[in-house]
């Protein structure tokens, strides 16, 4: 898809400390729990951001919180780093390996401990099917809430360290909303346990910490979870307009009106176009936009809400209005939307997918700036977003064969300028990883990135955790955040005023 | 004991940067005793005259306020839009700073949760004076390191709020509350959390459990229909019970918290009423959050205290005692056990190597 960046992975002389690692931890895990040779390491060299590849220097399938306590403590005594991997599935390269370190592959700790329905629990193993936790809840009438487009292979460590969302998070929240309690492997090895099953836990909230720091402060080995009751009924409604603008104002009047729906979905005609080839999903016809509004809830509340919508979305214009009469039918409202991503492929021979939020009362605005952008360049950009919450997932559809890789990466790149002149956000979801660190202080002051740094030199002071992630550049620890002068890159940019 | 007053950010920064000595900052001062009793500070950080509301965007339910404001002022300010700050902690006059830093919350946490929940920006003045952001003023954004987390509920050890971005949610058009008496609360309220009603809080008084629904005008009738039935009596009113939310606790009490998993409510209300004869007892039953009051020389509080920590164990809870008058906080471990408290001193140590910021006050004597 695009150019491998150049990878910053070093191997002076580590080839010596990663070979004695590999003989102990076949001599303590055993055989089938380290990989050595070069063609397997391979098959762990990148995470669902193909873009960014590095083999790893060793590979360890741990089964037992005691196995990643041993693995990390001897990185930590040899000084070697090391990268914790759940399904693969990251967006962001987050799980991106070290040639010079050791890959700790989480995905045979995959079971599911406890379905405490009493309490509204689930204890689950890092490596746990993200879908799973819900089916195993399921036949009590819960769920765990958290549904990322890929919660059929993700896993539950990953989403803890992306702090993943999904459609359903503008109701719902995030992972960070639906972890109470964590067992984590410290970056030296020992193991600490933050929070449990009652809320509240006294001191730092070290749960709302960790989720979310993308692997950098240390390795869940166990994860308690929130469970939901099911809600009493679910309605979706699919409705097909013939701008985005209208669709864009119909959800502006949903929220205007109070309604809190579950889910808010949009897509633009490209998106629609692909997603029918690749699925057959039936959208409307001829529709410049649809719009999926998900409601759930007590029955009344859900059928209130629905008719306000309903009358909405006519008032703007919509000329189909399709509500799902059963789990089918939601199905296949949802199948169009879900397949989105991975149906560019039909109608572009490589894309970018994009992850930034904006301020929801911005996209308007920011989806005319997209359209001029791509206009101007030649670059098509489908788009599929949670208009709900303002996060969009522009799709940059090139063709590298015709040399229009680089274009597409500066419009990817202009993307997120504008979610931050907007005052949004680079990532929604997907995290920062090896893909957007340099985009950070763009955001963030050089200032601000100390200052969160100093948690990482609180829990990872060696810079051993999946170094080179998240900061654009590490900070020693034990320097003070520099007490530096000039403007906040925002306040530069116009965008904010006060710190 | 020196005042500072600032007025913005920048004149915080300077109080800090331009001294030396201990500091604690206060708000409303509703919490002011809550906590490890430590010796005044050398300076007191009087945040009350930053109390603007920066920027409600209404359009997309974010506001971003000082950290001075009073939460009553806010909700005000956000009502004329039909929106509020969903926290409903009692405490009279509190600032929005105060109640993050304390991590205080209401009865309709059970709907909208606590504040790390609600809060998408954090401005934090450290003792340095540094002055450093994080998150941001979109409700999804994981991008960096997410301080909030960690200042919200460190009862201002690690530094000083200074401005929050928060998530909004639209004032519910109707409301019903369904009212019974009942000695027993557990089994109602299992009934309650297993049953697809969505009650936005459930708070028991000791002898009273107030249900509130608060939704639509449909479904707050239905949905208070169905509990009257579900609990088999019960009156239906729309109005909140008088003192509906409020803390059990008078002036010179010895003020407690005690969490629990949520099946435990009834084990864990025997346990509270055994340990402290004569006590007060409000739940957020729903919640796992049971506040507790005794009058001070009503019991030995520290032997109670102990007691108490080791039956709520098995539970999973924790015994906070959060304010007492001094001569009984003197003799109590007032935060008990706390897990992954090393890690917190390593925390405390990279923001606050001076120990300068609210010493004392915190688990461990963080």
């Amino acid at each position: 898809m695009r150019r491998n960046p150049p990878s910053e992975a070093s191997a002076k002389g580590d080839n010596v400390a990663l070979n004695g690692l590999a003989a102990d931890f076949v001599g303590h895990l055993g055989r089938d729990a380290v990989v050595t040779d070069r063609v397997q390491l391979r098959t762990y060299e990148c995470d669902g951001l193909a873009a960014y590849r590095c083999i790893p220097g060793l590979v360890v399938l741990a089964r037992t919180t005691d196995d990643v306590s041993y693995v990390v403590r001897r990185c930590h005594e040899s000084g070697v780093p090391f990268v914790a991997r759940g399904a693969g599935t990251g967006l962001s390269g987050g799980a991106l390996p070290r040639e010079d370190g050791v890959l700790i592959v989480l995905s045979r700790m995959s079971h599911i401990r406890e379905v405490d329905v009493d309490d509204q629990r689930a204890v689950v193993e890092p490596g746990a099917i993200n879908l799973d936790v819900t089916r195993a809840a399921n036949p009590h009438g819960f769920y765990y809430a958290p549904d990322p487009s890929s919660q059929q292979i993700c896993s539950i460590g990953g989403n803890v360290a992306e702090n993943s969302g999904g459609a359903h998070c503008l109701k719902y929240g995030f992972t960070v909303n639906h972890v109470t309690g964590l067992e984590v492997v410290m970056p030296d090895g020992t193991v600490e346990t933050f929070g449990g099953r009652a809320p509240d836990p006294p001191g730092y909230d070290l749960v709302g910490a960790f989720v979310g720091s993308e692997g950098t402060l240390g390795i869940a080995t166990e994860v308690t979870v929130r469970l939901l009751r099911r809600p009493e009924t679910v309605q979706t409604l699919l409705a097909g307009f013939r701008t985005m603008d209208d669709a864009g104002g119909a959800v502006s009047d949903i929220i205007a009106a109070g309604v809190v729906p579950a889910a808010v979905e949009m897509m633009d005609a490209l998106a629609i176009e692909a997603a029918e080839a690749a699925v057959k999903c039936g959208y409307p016809t001829g529709a410049g936009a649809v719009l999926i509004v998900e409601l759930d809830g007590p029955l009344a509340e859900v059928e209130a809400h629905l008719a306000a919508v309903d009358g909405f979305c006519r008032e703007r214009g919509a000329f189909e209005i399709r509500v799902a009469a059963d789990d089918a039918q939601r199905a296949s409202i949802w199948r169009g939307r879900k397949s989105a991503f991975a149906a560019v492929g039909r109608i572009s021979p490589d894309y970018i997918v994009q992850d930034g939020v904006v301020p929801r009362t911005s996209l308007a605005q920011v989806l005319r700036d997209i359209a001029s952008l791509s206009e101007e360049t030649g670059i098509r950009v489908a788009n599929v977003f949670h208009a709900g919450d303002g996060n969009l997932h522009p799709l940059v559809l090139f063709d590298e064969a015709k040399q229009e890789t680089e274009r597409a990466e500066e419009v990817s790149s202009r993307i997120l300028d504008l979610c931050i002149e907007h005052g949004g956000s680079i990532t929604g979801e997907h995290g920062v990883g090896a893909d957007k660190k340099k985009h950070m202080s763009r955001m963030f002051s050089d200032v601000d990135l100390d200052v969160m740094q100093l948690v990482r030199c609180a829990f990872d002071p060696d810079n051993l955790c999946n170094p080179g992630k998240v900061f654009p550049t590490p900070r020693l620890c034990g320097e003070r955040p520099g007490r530096r002068t000039g403007a906040h890159p925002l306040q530069e940019a116009g965008v904010a005023e006060i710190f | 004991m020196e005042t500072s007053r600032p007025r913005s950010v920048e004149e915080l920064s300077t109080a800090l940067r331009d001294s030396s000595g201990t500091v604690r900052a206060r708000g409303g001062g509703t919490k002011w005793s809550w906590g490890a009793s430590t010796p005044n500070p050398d300076m007191l950080l009087d945040l009350t005259a930053m109390n603007d509301v920066v920027e409600h965007a209404s359009g997309d339910l974010v506001v971003t306020v000082q950290a001075g404001t009073s939460l009553t002022d806010l909700q005000t300010a956000l009502g004329a839009a039909g929106q509020w700050l969903s926290l409903d902690p009692p405490e009279r006059h509190a600032t929005v700073g105060g109640v993050v830093s304390t991590a205080t919350s209401g009865p309709r946490r059970l709907r909208f949760g606590t504040p790390r929940d609600l809060l998408i920006g954090v401005t934090v003045v450290l003792a340095d004076g540094t002055i450093a952001r994080s998150g941001g003023k979109v409700v999804k954004n994981v991008a960096g390191y997410d301080l909030g987390k960690l200042v919200t509920g460190a009862f201002g050890t690690l530094g000083v709020i200074a401005e929050c971005t928060f998530r909004l949610h639209p004032v519910a058009p109707a409301r019903r509350v369904v009212s019974l008496d009942v000695a027993d609360p557990g089994p109602l309220v299992g009934a309650v959390l297993r049953s697809p009603l969505e009650p936005a809080a459930l708070e028991w008084d000791g002898e009273r459990l107030h249900a509130l629904f608060e939704t639509v005008e449909g479904a707050a009738e239905s949905q208070a229909r169905d509990l009257l039935s579900l609990a088999g009596r019960g009156e239906v009113g729309d109005a909140l019970p008088e003192a509906f939310g409020s803390r059990p606790w008078r002036d010179g009490d010895v003020a407690l918290k005690v969490t629990h998993r949520l099946s435990s409510l009834s084990p864990v209300v025997d346990v509270v009423r055994r340990r402290l004869p004569g006590c007060r007892l409000v739940a957020h039953a729903g919640s796992g959050v049971i506040h507790a009051a005794v009058a001070a020389d009503a019991t030995d509080v520290a032997a109670s205290v102990d007691e108490l920590r080791r039956e709520v164990g098995p539970h999973d809870g924790s015994v906070l005692v959060l304010d007492a008058p001094p001569d009984v906080k003197a003799g109590i471990d007032v935060w008990g056990p706390v897990r992954g408290l090393e890690v917190m001193r390593r925390v405390k140590a990279q923001f606050d190597p001076d120990a300068r910021m609210s010493p004392g006050r915190f688990v461990g004597g963080i």
